[in-house]
């Protein structure tokens, strides 16, 4: 019987390991080291690169770009506010419910949108969030245009003190952040993960091997939006205040998001988080001259999408085959047993 | 006079090399046949020739000029006109209209489509018909009209009796003798080799990208044809 | 009697929803290129057309004169040199190259003009109303509008079956590689594609822009409706999308009958249910 293998990790992979942990930790530790100015700049860096690994998911390996998650942000947002206020709901309970319901919203949603291919299916998506977005300003309920806030009888459910405060919904959001990016990469570790590289590869090729590629791609769908719905959740808890043009803004939550995984390198793990580091230096770098950074943000985008459509990191894994998130196997064949010569 | 010459000419579809050292040379006027078997790069020749795929410029020569790195369209406008595998007519286009995009590489010439009508007088009857509501054999008589539009000096015609039934081969053949016999010079890549042999005056044997053989047909031996076709 | 009031001007506001649609479909149906900033160049059209009004003083509809061969060439120049380079790649490249292209005009617009709200102003035109039997009052400037996206497809039936290049567009929208075979140039064919379109999206800025306010981000909306358009009429059809944009404004004077806010989202809802119940339109002509 021979011994090969099926190797997951590389090399690179196991020094990153070294590198990675020391530096979690230090995020960790940030509440007893750090400002609440900078726990509020890494905790908006950890739920971008969580939106930005999640509609990497879906378009980049799932092939679904869709220009209309910045739905399930708002419908996570405006279910805490619901649940939290109106309903009286304790604010964990709702934070941990805000992320099933915009999951089960997403699967109507799936169904009349999954009738739409490509572009098509990226501008249908955004007209679903448009519906949100309006019904949301229609609602007495939900606060009508000036929608809703957090009462500060609420807010204080977290913790009675400022410090502790601060600090639970920083480490809430970095746990949530490395929770989506382990869930992401364990999946595409997987046998499903598998099957979606196959699919973002060939769709008729996979589904004549027996690949469900609707019930896959239905899943992920699914599961990218509870998983956004989160999210959502997270980021208005920590701002208090929800409307429709903020829980929805395409700007905020889509045209950024696209950018970072576009510019990180689509289609690969660690791309978001560069991608994430690329965005926030330009918008701290560039933050007095208005609205610059982002027509900078569209000129590179599209010197990118021309010059390296694989982005920063897809152009180091073609230079170097660097994997510092193992997602591929490799077979390592057993040293007695050489292929016959042709 | 030589009006096309390929030197070494090699192609490839990405990584994968379709096309190994391949020279070529047709005389203006003649007709000359390129035979092999499916994959033999037949097809990859003649894309190569019309600019549908990219070659080091020197490797195709076309009345003097390499072209190998031209553009497709600039390559129709100096005379070279292909009947693409598979006739490839334009779906939402009727008969007539496909004819008449012939005429967009802009070289004038004795073909019009009084004349096309008259080589193929049933088009006549169907021309203000869709073209795909035409028979196989109707198909390539349309394709080759429109390859005649644009009034070639080199016709490149690719697979014309695919499909088509033997009654129907006979007569497309007989129309392409006769455009060869008003001068036009022919390359034409047949898989029946008994009809290719004779249509024309000289072949080239393909097998898998590379020449096995190439003679003049007048009286040569079949059996050396067959081995070298299938590599024997 | 509001009823047959509402429906008169929803089927007219289809006039505008078809112009908007126009570019979109002929960039999609020659090219396969669905360009995300389409809306924002509706937009564009207009703030050109605003400069050129109070630089020289002409009304809005005369500086078409100017607007529309500044739009064609911008149209040419974006295809022939960014565009077309992005059409080999598959689905990504041109959705993010349009994208990019969105949020620089969003910007760049802000940053000249800043966030204000302005309106094309024309004169009388826009208030004038027709008065016909049975207390049906008709909008002039609606009717007019109606008129030109009617003159305007036809012209496109004309252009595309009657005349050469149209029977090059209708070619290559076939078959792009055998299209070059024939003699064609692709580079050129698409970007004259691009420029007529961007014709008809000038003529489409300024006319909305007459009746409606308009500011920097006021692109994506427009683009939605085109888009909405095209989908409930059917790709393929440009008098199916002039349909589609009636059946859309029909749903839309409806909802804004029952309450005036309601009128956006009314339209967005009639596009789901036709998208889920009937998604390849009323009118479909196009595989893809």
């Amino acid at each position: 019987m021979n011994s090969d293998r099926v190797e997951r990790a590389t090399k690179a992979s196991r020094a990153f390991a070294f590198v990675a942990l020391p530096i979690l930790a230090a995020l960790v530790a940030l509440p007893w080291w750090g400002e609440p100015g900078e726990m509020r700049l890494v905790g908006e860096m950890a739920y971008y690169v969580a939106l930005a690994q999640l509609w990497n998911l879906l378009a980049g390996y799932a092939g679904l770009v869709s220009v209309g998650q910045q739905a399930y942000v708002g419908l996570g947002g405006y279910a805490l506010f619901y649940l939290t206020g109106p309903l009286n709901m304790n604010v964990y309970l709702a934070l941990l419910l805000a992320g099933p319901f915009a999951g089960l919203v997403s699967i109507p949603v799936a169904f009349a949108v999954f009738r739409l291919r490509g572009a098509y299916f990226a501008i249908g998506t955004w007209v679903v969030s448009e519906v949100f977005a309006l019904s949301a300003s229609l609602i007495v309920v939900l606060g009508a245009g000036s929608g809703l806030s957090l009462t500060p009888a609420i807010f204080r459910q977290i913790s009675p003190d400022r410090d502790s405060r601060d600090a639970l919904l920083y480490l809430m959001t970095l746990a949530a952040s490395l929770l989506v990016c382990a869930v992401v990469y364990l999946l595409l570790r997987s046998r499903h993960g598998l099957a979606l590289t196959a699919i973002r590869d060939s769709e008729p090729a996979s589904a004549s091997l027996g690949v469900n590629t609707f019930r896959t791609k239905f899943i992920i769908y699914i599961a990218t939006a509870a998983c956004t719905g989160l999210v959502g959740g997270l980021i208005f808890l920590q701002k208090l205040r929800i409307s429709p043009d903020a829980g929805f803004s395409v700007n905020d939550w889509t045209v950024v998001v696209i950018f970072m995984v576009v510019i990180g390198g689509i289609g690969t793990i660690e791309g978001p988080f560069i991608g994430m580091l690329v965005y926030i230096t330009l918008r701290e770098v560039l933050a007095d001259y208005g609205t610059i950074y982002l027509i900078l943000m569209g000129i590179i985008a599209i010197i990118a999408m021309l010059k390296a459509p694989m982005g920063i990191w897809g152009w180091v894994l073609q230079r170097y085959d660097l994997q510092l998130f193992p997602v591929g196997r490799r077979l390592a064949l057993a040293p007695s047993e050489k292929p016959p010569e042709p | 006079m030589t009006l096309l010459q390929t030197h070494n000419l090699a192609a490839f579809y990405g990584d994968f090399q379709a096309l190994f050292d391949i020279n070529v040379e047709v005389a203006e006027g003649e007709t000359v046949a390129i035979i092999g078997a499916n994959g033999a790069g037949k097809t990859t020749f003649l894309r190569a020739v019309a600019g549908a795929l990219a070659t080091a410029p020197e490797t195709v020569i076309f009345d003097g000029e390499p072209i190998g790195h031209k553009a497709a369209h600039e390559i129709v406008r100096l005379g070279i006109a292909m009947v693409p595998e598979g006739r490839r007519l334009f779906p939402s286009l009727s008969v007539e209209e496909n004819l008449l995009l012939g005429t967009h590489s802009e070289r004038s010439g004795p073909w019009t489509l009084k004349r096309v009508y008259e080589l193929f007088p049933r088009l006549q009857e169907l021309r203000h018909l869709p073209a795909p509501a035409l028979s196989g054999g109707q198909q390539q008589m349309t394709a080759v009209g429109r390859a005649l539009m644009s009034n070639p000096r080199l016709l490149l015609c690719d697979e014309l009796s695919l499909g088509l039934a033997p009654v129907v081969i006979r007569d497309i053949y007989r129309c392409l003798t006769a455009i060869a016999a008003d001068g036009t010079t022919v390359v034409l890549v047949e898989q029946d080799i008994n009809r290719a042999l004779d249509a024309s005056a000289h072949f080239y044997c393909f097998q898998e990208g590379r020449l096995a053989l190439s003679a003049p047909t007048k009286n040569f031996d079949r059996a050396a044809i067959t081995a070298a076709y299938f590599g024997l | 009697m509001d009823w047959l009031n509402a429906l008169i001007q929803g089927i007219l506001l289809g006039g505008i929803y078809a112009l908007f649609a126009i570019g979109l479909s002929m960039s999609f149906g020659i090219m396969r290129l669905v360009n995300i900033a389409h809306g924002d160049l509706i937009v564009l059209a207009a703030y050109v057309a605003l400069v050129v009004s109070q630089g020289t003083g002409l009304d809005p509809i005369s500086s078409l004169v100017v607007v529309v061969p500044v739009m064609f060439a911008l149209g040419y120049a974006v295809q022939r040199g960014l565009l077309n380079l992005t059409l080999s790649g598959g689905l990504l490249p041109p959705l993010l190259v349009t994208f990019g292209i969105s949020i620089i005009i969003q910007n760049g617009l802000q940053e000249v003009f800043g966030a204000y709200t302005h309106r094309l102003q024309e004169g009388a035109i826009e208030t004038a109303s027709l008065r016909l039997p049975g207390g049906i009052s008709i909008g002039v400037y609606p009717l007019l509008v109606f008129g030109v996206a009617v003159a305007a497809i036809a012209s496109l039936q004309v252009l595309f079956y009657r005349t050469r290049l149209g029977r090059a567009f209708r070619a290559a929208s076939d078959d792009a590689d055998t299209a070059e075979l024939m003699g064609i140039d692709n580079r050129n064919l698409y970007a004259l594609a691009l420029g007529i379109a961007m014709i008809f999206t000038a003529i489409a800025g300024v006319l909305f822009a007459i009746r409606t306010n308009f500011d920097p981000s006021a692109g994506p909306i427009r683009l939605i409706l085109a888009f909405e358009a095209v989908i409930i009429g059917g790709l393929g059809s440009m008098w199916g999308t002039l349909i589609g944009g009636m059946v859309l404004g029909i749903a839309q004077a409806l909802g804004s009958a029952l309450n005036p806010n309601w009128q956006i989202l009314a339209g967005h809802l009639a596009f789901l249910v036709i998208l889920i119940v009937r998604p390849s339109g009323l009118f479909p002509r196009t595989k893809d």
